[in-house]
């Protein structure tokens, strides 16, 4: 057993925030090192710090017993250092030759041209070697989510790369494809590969790591074997407190019909089809849950409810009001409450106060506006009673929106949309990039919704959070709705398996 | 509302960008100036002297040109007499009365910026605004109408001709989805040869010699009051009604529902769109908005400071305007006060040209410049800290 790695005392100070505060981590010749850790807590800044991006203000970097330096990511490379990012770099238009020898190819021939023969045959063997099946005349574009990872970790091996960081691999994966992914590591870590695996999904680690390392707030929390390890504590030291990790709801007093989608089908932005004659309905009082890929439909089925798409044919009701042609700001006003998918994009307006945004789609009605001039009073009022109903928690209601955390965001657009009545909640991917903390206050609301009466559509590509907010389950691939579980039913694996498209 | 500090720390920025475009502007004038070049082999140091010092002329005629000669307004002020006061006083007046069409158009420029248009057309909606406040003037004034009601109605007209000529690119952007950029940008060329076609076919307008694209000069009736009691002091109501202007534009996009709307689309075109607004209506509304101010401009050009239409009355203004918006935040208030230095630059700048015969096209390098450490603010950070670098370590030690 030896050290192929250890980062001692590492410390990175941002302006306002110290990123990492002497963290000190170890990796061994062939062993899986879990990095498990909240949005925030540096697992991020230490792995640029271990790939040369940033330099740190203190604390030395060890590559087998001997004090290095890496002044740009190329040496971290020479010394053996690849990274597989969470957003892939990847060519679309290059095949996967081409994409993986892309800055590290061979000249042959005197023009010094490309040895694509070499590598190929490079590429072939390594794939053989640690069973990463590609097809290495495959365009990127062609090629699924899953095996695009395979292609990142063929370029970090391609470099003779012998230690691996994997940064939240398994966010674009199905389950059965983490459970691929999971067995390509363990065959590399069998080869005498190192990896770092950096997650914030504790059954992920528990299950792959040969340690598990964490981080809070920029500091070691602690370092635990999987065997000695369980959920609930590994939770409570990433967040720093006892977690819940399932959702307290009751049975659903489910009512009538609210949202029926018959033969709905929407086209997406380049006029192809994205929701094919997908057939829904949420009852009064019940959570349904879509679970999916990313990419299935999902994000064109929210955007037609909720009127920002429009329909192209089948029929939409909201209380037996036809949708099918409403402008947004009528479905709205019709009692629909949207908590967007891209917060950033469509849920807020950096730039503007947390009181202005907390007024996106209520500023035109009375008391907030005259019809011609804004009440600023009332608005203020309204403002600092949401601010304060929903806990969010900001210097005032005239700070930029800009300048919250993603999880004080969030709250300032579920405080907008739930500080009305609504009978439709509509919610794609409420907790993505959001702590702990925020995703059980979030979960505590939209479940505080239904209970009031509401029907409540959530859209997930967290697993975990579809089996713990559904009463019911329906899963989509490529545009259709392939299957619809009750909670009781619906397990990790079967959910799974629809997800990758597979009947059951 | 923001304190001193928030004024203070939206003011550094755009004041650095001044200040490090006038010292750019220096070192260019004192290496385009022949006699320093020829000196500079034999007698560097000599040049660099004599550099200095025809900097130093050239700035501060422009000073004086802005502001007034100081000998001049203290003794003035030492011989109580009025009119000479007010005579001494009169490059500031005129500095005033330069930056009347600066701030109009400037506000314009905002108003679509707020709204996310980039609007080049100021140019072309102002002399629109020109051409409709000439055209009611002779033909209102010609009627016998009430001095009142014809200014009035001339400016309405400049208004409603400048907001046609807004209207039309943000129509196009959200009925055909052409580029706003483009579309202004042409509509420039077409409002300047339209009004060279007017001014040289329309007798109606057209200056009773009947040669050249001028119109007709405006009688003294129809003509914007001035708001200073000397007639030497051509500073008119135009400064007023800018001023009262920036108010309005400040309330429509802080306190109306409209201006709400507007500054969302701006800011987040999804967002606006998500939140059930009308985001096309609220482009179009922002250009011709846009278009109104810029038009208003050209109509108190016209019928207050020149008192006569031509195809150059607007002289660059619209462009000068995309800098003065930049430059001032596009906040009314920092518009206001953008305008004021660069309408006091572009007075002064004549008295510079005349005493050093620097040309005047040195401000509008200096203009060029100042957007550019706008638009590259750590480049100016930079440029400002390199020569204090060492005090401020001592600073912090």
């Amino acid at each position: 057993m030896s050290l192929r790695l250890e980062l001692r005392e590492i410390t990175k100070q941002f302006p306002g925030v110290l990123a990492n505060d002497r963290v000190s981590i170890q990796v061994e010749r062939g062993k899986v090192l879990g990095l498990l850790g909240e949005n925030g807590a540096g697992k991020s800044t230490l792995m640029n710090i271990l790939s040369g991006i940033y330099k740190p203000d203190s604390g030395t970097i060890i590559v087998d017993g001997e004090q290095r330096v890496f002044r740009d990511p190329a040496e971290a490379i020479e010394a053996g250092i690849g990274m597989v990012h969470q957003h892939f770099m990847l060519v679309p238009v290059f095949d996967v030759v081409e994409s993986v020898a892309l800055g590290a190819e061979t000249a042959t021939g005197p023009l010094g041209t490309f040895d694509r023969a070499a590598a190929r045959a490079k590429i072939v063997e390594l794939s053989k070697r640690y069973g990463l099946s590609v097809d290495p005349d495959a365009k990127i574009e062609s090629l699924p989510v899953g095996v695009r990872q395979r292609v990142e970790i063929l370029k970090a091996l391609y470099r003779k790369s012998d230690v691996l960081v994997l940064d939240e691999p398994s966010a674009v994966l199905t389950p059965q494809e983490t459970e691929e992914l999971f067995g390509i590591i363990r065959g590399l870590a069998s080869a005498g590969t190192s990896v770092i695996f950096i997650t914030h999904k504790l059954h992920e680690v528990l299950e792959v790591a040969d340690t598990i390392t964490v981080l809070r707030r920029g500091k070691v929390v602690g370092s635990v074997k999987p065997k000695e390890a369980d959920p609930e504590q590994l939770a409570e030291m990433m967040v720093g407190r006892e977690v819940q990790l399932t959702v307290d709801r009751g049975q659903a007093k489910v009512g009538s019909v609210t949202l029926s989608l018959k033969g709905v089908t929407v086209l997406n932005q380049a006029g192809e089809v994205a929701v094919a004659n997908v057939d829904l309905q949420i009852r009064a009082g019940e959570i349904v849950a879509i679970a999916g890929v990313q990419g299935n439909g999902q994000t064109e089925l929210v955007e037609a409810v909720t009127g920002l798409r429009p329909v192209d044919s089948g029929e939409m009701t909201l209380n037996g009001e036809s949708l099918v042609g409403a402008s947004p700001r009528k479905i709205s006003d019709a009692g629909v409450a949207h908590i967007p998918e891209d917060r950033s994009r469509d849920g807020m307006v950096k730039g503007m106060t947390v009181a202005e945004n907390l007024m996106l789609n209520s500023y035109h009605r009375k008391p907030f506006s005259s019809g011609v001039t804004l009440n600023r009073s009332a608005i203020e009022a309204a403002a600092e009673k949401i601010v304060k109903d929903f806990d969010v928690r900001t210097p005032s209601i005239h700070t930029d929106i800009a300048s919250l955390s993603g999880g004080n965001q969030q709250k300032v657009i579920v405080g907008r949309e739930f500080s009305r009545t609504v009978s439709l909640v509509v919610a794609a991917q409420p907790t993505r990039g959001l702590d702990v903390g925020s995703i059980e206050y979030i979960h505590k609301r939209l479940v505080e919704q239904r209970d009031a009466g509401a029907a409540v559509l959530i859209v997930s590509t967290e697993l975990d959070e579809v089996l713990a907010l559904g009463d019911r389950i329906a899963v989509m691939f490529e545009g259709q709705i392939v299957g619809v579980l009750d909670a009781k039913d619906a397990t990790r694996e079967r959910v799974g398996l629809l997800m990758g498209g597979a009947a059951v | 509302m923001k304190g001193l500090r928030g004024v203070l720390s939206s003011v550094r920025l755009p004041a650095l960008s001044i200040l490090v475009a006038l010292l750019v502007g220096g070192l260019v004038i004192m290496f385009s100036d022949l006699e320093v070049l020829a000196m500079i082999p034999n007698n560097p140091i000599g040049a660099l002297g004599e550099g200095i010092g025809r900097v130093g002329a050239a700035y501060s005629a422009l000073l004086r040109g802005a502001f007034g000669n100081p000998e001049r307004i203290v003794e003035a002020i030492a011989s109580g007499d009025p009119v000479e006061l007010a005579r001494a006083a009169r490059p500031i007046t005129e500095s005033l009365l330069k930056s009347i069409p600066l701030m109009f158009v400037g506000l314009g420029v905002s108003v679509a910026f707020r709204s996310g248009e980039f609007n080049i057309g100021g140019e072309g909606q102002f002399l629109m605004g020109g051409l409709g406040a000439t055209t009611f003037a002779i033909v209102l004034g010609g009627a016998g109408l009430p001095a009142p009601i014809v200014i009035f109605g001339t400016v309405l007209a400049g208004a409603i001709f400048g907001a046609a000529w807004g209207f039309i690119p943000g129509f196009l952007k959200v009925r055909a989805g052409s580029s706003e950029v483009i579309t202004t940008i042409m509509l420039n060329y077409i409002a300047s040869l339209f009004v060279f076609f007017l001014l040289s076919n329309w007798t109606l307008i057209q200056r009773e010699d009947g040669t050249q694209p001028i119109s007709k000069a405006l009688a003294d009736y129809v003509v914007i009051p001035g708001i200073l009691p000397i007639p030497e002091l051509r500073l008119h109501l135009g400064f007023l009604v800018a001023l009262a202007a920036a108010v309005a534009v400040s309330w429509f996009l802080f306190r109306t529902t409209r201006g709400f709307e507007l500054r969302t689309a701006g800011l987040n075109l999804a967002a606006a769109r998500y939140a059930g607004m009308g985001a096309s209506s609220s482009i179009v509304a922002a250009m011709a908005i846009s278009g109104a101010l810029a038009g208003m401009g050209g109509a108190f050009e016209v019928t207050g400071t020149i008192k006569q239409f031509s195809t150059v009355v607007s002289g660059g203004v619209g462009f000068t305007a995309i800098a003065i918006a930049l430059v001032g935040g596009t906040r009314p208030s920092g518009v206001v006060a953008t305008a004021l230095v660069f309408g006091a630059l572009r007075n002064g700048g004549g008295l510079m040209g005349l005493e050093t015969s620097i040309p005047i096209d040195l401000l509008f390098f200096i203009q060029a410049l100042v957007i550019m450490f706008i638009a590259a603010p750590n480049l100016t950070a930079r440029i400002i800290r390199l020569p204090f670098r060492r005090k401020s370590k001592e600073a912090v030690a």
